[in-house]
């Protein structure tokens, strides 16, 4: 046992820090920090940053152009990133379907999709819930039908996220329909350009536009877009989501999260003292942030896991679980922070009229951010799911 | 012992209760949520034709009620329906201070539906203190800033918390007084508010002090009790109609245990919410008022929070979009805990005064 990291991973930390600082742009960082809407071409603009540097696929194989980091040198990467307020990484090209297609793509594919997937040339998004299909993901409906060297696609995709920047779409339909569920779908690669695809915004409960649906009507897909064999898409929808739950502890967040905490507590005064000096208020804090430190050498425990090649267990549900209860709990507790300032609605609201408010700016989307991350429980596997999984592989009927 | 509405009462929650159903679907509340004025006046006229104002007050004040449980049947419907016109300031908090101050003239206005009214306490660095007034009184003007004002700049007139000296008083402002800048802007759980900054603005003194503005914030505390409790009975029937029709894996959600057990906690924390409304309600100016009050506000935030939480995760992504029911109600819920002292502020008062 040694907690401390090898002086490699404290060089390497401190090459990330010095990036950084120097090319992550300030008005950037502020937007992050104070939890605005990052643009399009924001997002796009810091991808380019770090394309450029090499480090934009960390865990990508470097024959494709990624990082190749282990899982402590990403992890490494990813805290000094939170810590810095550097934008998260969208993740659907990257973090899901790269993968993907490296291990189940041909090498026309491969050649094709990965190098427009660092270069920015495509943003892709997510296709995989249909308002039918959440949970139980392996009951969805859209169909696609062979046509000569095409697909004919129809159906409805939901929830998709960021799917109005995405000019490409990856997408689990039904090819088979009489076989058993999970052995009847497919994975397919859709342009959304292509005539008969539609995007209609669905607007979050905080007043954000972050998700999509997307509706086919007999959509022609060229059959070189499937990837895979057809009718295995569940098997390559299984190893993304795999992926999509490393990383989902999400503890990088939660200690600038808390930061800001305490940050908008020790300006805020309640009977002539900060926030921060009140009793109740400290209690809840000081809980938070316990659960937090242990979770993080949980979450290094997986990972030194991960980088001595160990599949990934029920750690990443686990993770996924208390992550997000975690991160949630923060939320709230900035929402409480900042007492009758959480009510206005924060874009247009303290916007010129709030000099006087102690960090106003930080006190803004806090209760946005509280509603909006309710998120964290709900997608890529909602927290009971990930429970079921925890119980049933503990108590029989395996995996 | 009698836990029944009196036939007056029962008779105001129905007639309020059905003309809610008719006039403010969810297709017509967000409408308003995205109106520029943020409330209807329509429908603030449609609830004082009903009485709905009347009820805040009492005979001697030109209405027929008054009482606890008067105000609790009032905002237990409005909170039922996501109501985002504001009453609770704009006719219990500002009319009920006027009454007190004599000042019927506007009253009667109010309880007509004539009349749009503001109440401007809480600044800026004072969170939820009661006592914390820095805003001046000198000369016959008002000079300081009012934090997060309902309604404040639609109201006409706005009767607003003052310090003269070391002693705390109301007075009234109208709309348009020189120096008087109410800036104002929507609220995420709809509805509108104001930083409201006065400049030795004239105002009109009402004689009230600090133990008046104690009373009138406890009659408030009841009403909002009352309004995040018929907001949660909402969310707990929207969940409870959701988990037997939304089926995933061949079979309605609601029977996996996981969920049913929490919709049965839901449905428990729901009873208690609701008693600790009728306490408060029914304490009101007793001896035990404060304490019960603290006591109530405590539980409702606590309860509201897991109602809204556990309603949004129940039924997974549809509840995170605007335009679905549940995503109102559940910021109504979690927005009435930054009203009047939240969960924490309300333990530490308990305390304190069951200590005493
Ligand atoms: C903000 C946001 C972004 C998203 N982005 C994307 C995206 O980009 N692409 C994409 O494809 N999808 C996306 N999703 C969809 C997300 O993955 C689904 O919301 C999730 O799978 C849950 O499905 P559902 O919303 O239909 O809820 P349901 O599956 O209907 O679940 C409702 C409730 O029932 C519970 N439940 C269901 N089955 C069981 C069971 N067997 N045992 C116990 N409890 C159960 C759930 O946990 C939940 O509490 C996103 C969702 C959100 C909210």
């Amino acid at each position: 046992m040694d907690l401390s990291y090898t002086a490699d991973e404290e060089a390497f930390r401190a090459e990330i820090r010095a990036f950084l600082e120097a090319e992550l742009p300030s008005e950037l960082a502020e937007k992050v920090r104070l939890g605005r809407d990052l643009t399009k071409a924001d997002m796009e603009g810091w991808h380019a940053m770090l394309n450029a540097r090499g480090w934009l696929a960390p865990n990508w194989p470097k024959s494709f152009g990624g990082a190749e980091w282990n899982a402590v040198q990403r992890h490494i990467f990813d805290e000094e990133s939170a810590a810095a307020n550097a934008p998260r990484v969208v993740p659907f090209g990257l973090s899901m379907l790269g993968p993907v297609l490296q291990k189940f793509g041909n090498s026309a594919q491969q050649e094709h999709w990965l190098p427009r997937i660092l270069d920015g040339t495509d943003w892709w998004c997510q296709g995989y819930s249909e308002p039918g299909a959440g949970s139980d993901l392996a009951s969805l409906k859209t169909r696609a039908v062979r046509d000569g060297d095409h697909y004919i696609v129809n159906g409805q995709k939901t929830w998709t996220t960021l799917g109005q920047h995405a000019n490409m779409i990856f997408c689990l339909v039904r090819t088979d329909p009489d076989a058993k569920q999970q052995e009847g779908i497919s994975f397919l690669l859709i342009d959304m350009d292509t005539p008969g695809v539609e995007v209609r915004p669905i607007i979050l409960l905080d007043g954000s536009h972050e998700v999509n649906e997307v509706w086919f009507t007999d959509v022609r897909v060229p059959v070189e877009n499937l990837v895979g064999e057809e009718n295995k898409g569940w098997t390559y929808a299984k190893y993304l989501l795999t992926h999509e739950r490393t990383g989902l502890g999400g503890v990088g967040f939660s200690q600038a999260g808390l930061a800001a905490v305490k940050r908008i507590a020790r300006a805020e005064m309640h009977n002539g003292k900060p926030l921060i000096e009140n009793p109740h208020f400290a209690a809840r804090v000081a809980q938070v942030e316990i659960e937090m430190r242990a979770m993080a050498t949980t979450n290094l425990r997986a990972i030194s896991k991960a980088a001595a090649g160990e599949a990934p267990g029920l750690e990443a549900s686990m993770l996924k679980v208390k992550g997000s209860v975690i991160r949630q709990e923060i939320n709230d507790l900035a929402r409480r922070a900042v007492g009758p300032y959480a009510m206005p609605f924060a874009s247009e609201a303290l916007e010129g009229a709030n000099d006087l408010v102690p960090d106003p700016q930080d006190a803004g989307p806090v209760a946005a951010q509280y509603f909006n991350n309710r998120k964290l429980s709900i997608f890529g596997g909602s927290n009971e799911i990930q429970r079921g999984i925890i119980a049933k592989v503990a108590m029989g009927g395996g995996r | 012992m009698n836990f029944e509405l009196t036939e007056e009462r029962r008779m105001l929650q129905d007639t309020l209760r059905r003309y809610l159903r008719a006039e403010y679907s969810t297709e017509r509340r967000n409408a308003i949520l995205d109106s520029a004025a943020g409330y209807a006046p329509e429908i603030w006229s449609g609830l004082a034709d009903l009485g709905v104002i009347g009820a805040l007050f009492d005979e001697a004040q030109g209405g027929f009620g008054g009482a606890g449980f008067d105000i609790a049947v009032v905002f237990e419907e409005l909170g039922r329906a996501g109501v985002v016109e504001p009453l609770l300031d704009g006719a219990l908090l500002a009319g009920r201070a006027l009454a007190l101050a004599g000042r019927q003239d506007i009253v009667d206005g109010l309880i007509a539906g004539d009349v749009q009214l503001a109440f401007a306490h809480y600044e800026p660095g004072g969170r939820y203190d009661l006592d914390y007034v820095q805003t001046e009184a000198s000369g016959g003007g008002l000079t300081g800033r009012k934090a997060v004002v309902m309604h404040g700049g639609a109201a006409e007139h706005i009767v607003v918390s003052a310090r003269d000296g070391d002693q705390i008083g109301l007075y009234l402002v109208n709309a348009g007084a020189p120096g008087l800048d109410a800036r104002d802007y929507p609220l995420l759980a709809g509805g509108r508010a104001a930083e409201v900054m006065l400049d030795n603005t004239p105002a009109e003194p009402l004689g009230l002090g600090l133990a008046e503005i104690e009373s009138l914030v406890a009659l408030a505390m009841v009403a909002q009790c009352a309004e995040a409790l018929g907001a949660m009975e909402t969310a707990v029937a929207l969940t409870q109609d959701y988990l037997m029709t939304r089926k995933q894996f061949g079979r309605p959600i609601g029977t996996f245990q996981a969920l049913a057990h929490r919709m049965a906690d839901l449905l428990i924390e729901l009873e208690q919410a609701r008693s600790a409304v009728i306490n408060a309600a029914g304490m009101l100016g007793t001896r035990d008022e404060a304490t019960t009050l603290a006591a109530s506000k405590n539980l409702i935030g606590r309860v509201g929070r897991q109602v809204a939480e556990e309603a949004i995760q129940m039924h997974g992504g549809i509840a995170m979009t605007q335009e679905y029911e549940l995503a109102h109600i559940a910021k109504r819920i979690i927005m009435a805990d930054h009203r009047f002292g939240d969960t924490d502020y309300h333990l530490e008062r308990f305390i304190a005064l069951s200590a005493a």
